[in-house]
């Protein structure tokens, strides 16, 4: 698993696991950041905040915040782990 | 609030079906929804100006609600705050499902957005779990349609069991049949059958056992099921409820439950988008090619660090261009209109016998002190039309993402954009704004920092005084206050983000909605809501202040300023104008800017006869520059000062906003002064 903030633009990946406060994994879960949920990242600069598509709704999200959603570059790897 | 009181009154009658009978039948429905799916366009297109905008009890963020006839039944629409989910992660969403667990609407309006149906039915998969009543509608197929979306309306209702009625809320398609939707549900004559979602396979045992747990204990109105869920969920409002009901010994079971399911959370969202998705799995087909089009064109430059920041920047160009040549001429017409009408009201009224200090008080302090303010609505109403449109386009999201990596330097993110670039129009709206940021830290922060944007009062009374001080070289002399203006901002941000307001960075997560057609009424709604708020403020704050100055500049000298109280206030604090070259009338004008922004040019002028040429004569070079900044960085009007309470419900806060803004500003005042004499050879 990567942070979603190392994926270039156009890369997708798939969600293994979430960091943080409940808060925050509540907000996240809610707007589709779910186990195996395919997130493409449509825009990062390498700093400052990037875009994803995620359910097919764009979503802006900090470094900080894509730093922690945690992702499988492959949908096999991510259905690897599920099952196992 | 009766119609509330109505509506409970409503809602408790156990058979509904005797308010049907009745002449005047009154149904209740409450409109839910997530962010930008165009629930506002429906609201404002039953309502219209029927509508009643206050706050929800206890809260600081908006209520709104009104009525829509047809047909001898009137329907009273509560608009929910748009929530992603129905957990209490924050204040809207408590708002959202208190609502409707307590006041219980007839009927839930579930407004979904057809171009993105996945994520939007999330909502729709947590208010199926609450005792109220669902009709969906899916609001923007004509987007959908644009995206490739292709929606199946009547499969996805056969699918859910429950109205789902497309719609074009921009276009007013669809509305009749949301109605007759609404009306075959509260009346009972549809077929109401919803499947809801189920949790996953792995959870049900402990779901049942929460639910066996704490079923004698729970109340009405909440489902023993649904706070049994919630409590899976990790909802740490419900989790305090059932504290405070359960005996000891129940809770401690139901914490160790909860221990052992703490990631449960993950897999109940989970579930309910493998529900989701089977429910659309017939109804609608999407491209697999993801989001193409006018949007992600547009966002190749809009979104882009260093070509989106430019287009910002002429966007904002644009828009200060637009509201001040439009605005400005008529702010003027205004302003001499008001003269005129004061001058002749304080005539007429001191011929038919009214005393002459009476009429002076309307003629001057209400009139003359109101009515100033009054003449800004062109120029705010401009420069609302203006933000609006940017607002209802989609923009202002791309502009808080571009502008998120400055604002972090002071531990805001790009939500805070928005709320202060209201602040350049007027202090309130900005301070009002800052709700929109969900970290109370975050939005204290902005609220502190926002009356430090000048307004267009502030920026209307340096624009005389900087021409009447400097000549031509006054208009980059007020480009410079608005610059040092904003790197004061900066600076404070800062400042209060390292060493005095210290916590976790805010969390930045924003939906970026596709760019689309603005909607004229939800537009001239938004501009007309603001005003009225705007006029609010003048009939009530300023208009006391207003009168309280003026009563200060009259007596006990009947109208002879320089012997007034508020003369003797002036010399009072004359020391303290020394140190910046300002004679104590100068003083007096700059407390009255604390009525509104723009009295410092009335007092100037009933204190020297003409503001700009009399002051010039007595100010030097670096005295007249240091009151201009001065002017700035003084402490916020009253309104702005009333709002920063009511937003961070702590005077501590709104007095350190206050005392910073005061310091700075004498502080900056005299030390240009006194470095500006030194170069100069004064």
């Amino acid at each position: 698993m990567v942070p979603l903030e190392r994926l270039s633009p156009g890369e997708t990946g798939f969600v293994g696991a979430l960091h943080g406060g409940h808060r925050l994994i509540s907000r996240l879960a809610s707007l589709g950041f779910t186990a195996g949920a395919p997130v493409t990242v449509v825009r990062n600069y390498g700093s400052g905040p990037i875009i994803v598509l995620v359910r097919g709704a764009q979503i802006a999200l900090g470094r900080g915040e894509a730093n922690r959603i945690k992702v499988y570059r492959s949908e096999a790897e991510s259905h690897a782990s599920s099952s196992s | 609030m009766h119609r509330h009181h109505h509506n409970t009154e409503v809602a408790r009658s156990s058979d509904r079906e005797t308010t049907s009978d009745t002449e005047r039948q009154t149904i209740v429905v409450a409109l839910a929804g997530q962010p930008n799916v165009g629930k506002s366009t429906i609201f404002n297109m039953l309502t219209g100006l029927s509508q009643h905008v206050g706050n929800w009890p206890g809260k600081t963020i908006e209520r709104k609600s009104g009525t829509y006839q047809r047909e001898g039944t009137t329907f009273h629409v509560v608009d929910l705050p748009g929530t992603y989910s129905l957990t209490a992660a924050s204040v809207e969403e408590r708002i959202a499902r208190d609502f409707i667990l307590h006041d219980q609407p007839d009927v839930v309006v579930a407004v979904v957005d057809a171009a993105i149906p996945e994520r939007s039915l999330y909502l729709l998969a947590e208010l199926l779990l609450l005792p109220a009543p669902v009709v969906l509608v899916m609001n923007m197929m004509d987007v959908a349609a644009q995206e490739g979306v292709v929606i199946e309306p009547r499969v996805l209702e056969a699918a859910l069991g429950i109205p789902v009625v497309p719609m074009v809320a921009t276009r007013s398609e669809g509305v009749e049949r949301m109605i007759e939707a609404v009306v075959a549900v509260a009346t009972r004559t549809y077929p109401y059958e919803p499947r809801r979602p189920m949790i996953l396979p792995s959870h049900e045992e402990v779901l049942t056992d929460l639910i066996t747990l704490i079923a004698g204990y729970v109340r009405d109105p909440y489902p023993v099921a649904w706070v049994a869920l919630k409590l899976l969920e990790g909802d740490e409002e419900i989790h305090e409820m059932v504290e405070a009901l359960v005996p000891p010994d129940v809770n401690d079971e139901v914490h160790r439950v909860l221990y052992e399911h703490e990631d449960a959370v993950l897999d109940i969202a989970g579930a309910r988008y493998e529900w989701i998705g089977r429910m659309v799995r017939a109804a609608v087909v999407r491209p697999r090619v993801g989001q193409v089009g006018l949007t992600t064109r547009l966002d190749a430059v809009l979104t882009h660090p260093f070509w989106g920041a430019l287009a910002l920047a002429g966007v904002l160009a644009v828009v200060f261009a637009f509201t001040y040549l439009i605005g400005t001429p008529l702010q003027e017409w205004l302003d001499g209109l008001l003269g005129e009408a004061g001058a002749f009201v304080g005539g007429w009224a001191v011929t038919v016998g009214v005393p002459v200090w009476l009429a002076d008080m309307v003629a001057d302090g209400m009139i003359g002190g109101v009515g100033m303010v009054i003449t800004f609505v062109p120029i705010l109403a401009i420069f609302f039309l203006a933000l609006g449109v940017l607002e209802d386009t989609g923009y202002m999201a791309r502009a808080a993402f571009v502008t998120d990596r400055f604002m972090h330097l002071m531990g805001l993110h790009g939500k805070s954009f928005m709320p202060l670039l209201l602040g350049f129009g007027c202090n309130v709206p900005a301070v009002l704004g800052s709700r929109i940021i969900e970290s109370r830290r975050a939005r204290l922060l902005t609220i502190l920092l926002a009356p430090l944007v000048p307004c267009a009062a502030q920026l209307a009374v340096v624009t005389i005084l900087g021409a009447a001080f400097f000549g031509q070289a006054g208009g980059f002399i007020v480009w410079g206050l608005v610059a040092l203006n904003l790197v004061v901002l900066a600076g404070l941000g800062w400042i209060f983000h390292r060493f005095v307001l210290q916590g976790e960075a805010a969390v930045f997560i924003m939906e970026l909605p596709l760019y689309h057609v603005p909607n004229l009424r939800t537009i001239g709604l938004y501009v007309w809501r603001n005003i009225v708020a705007f006029l609010q403020k003048a009939g009530s704050v300023i208009l006391v202040a207003s009168l309280l100055v003026w009563f200060l500049s009259y007596f006990p000298s009947g109208g002879v300023v320089t012997e007034s109280y508020l003369a003797v206030i002036g010399r009072a604090i004359a020391p303290v104008g020394q140190l910046m070259g300002l004679p104590w009338p100068v003083l007096v004008a700059l407390i009255t800017s604390f009525v509104a922004k723009e009295n410092t040019i009335a007092t100037l002028s009933v204190l020297y006869g003409n503001a700009a040429s009399g002051l010039s004569a007595v100010l030097t070079p670096p005295a007249a520059l240091a009151f201009l900044i001065v002017q700035m960085l003084f402490i916020p009007c009253v309104a702005t000062v009333a709002a920063m309470k009511q937003e961070s419900r702590s005077w501590t806060w709104t007095m350190v906003g206050v005392g910073t803004s005061l310091l700075l500003s004498l502080s900056a005042g005299v030390a240009v002064y006194q470095l500006g004499t030194w170069i100069t050879g004064g």
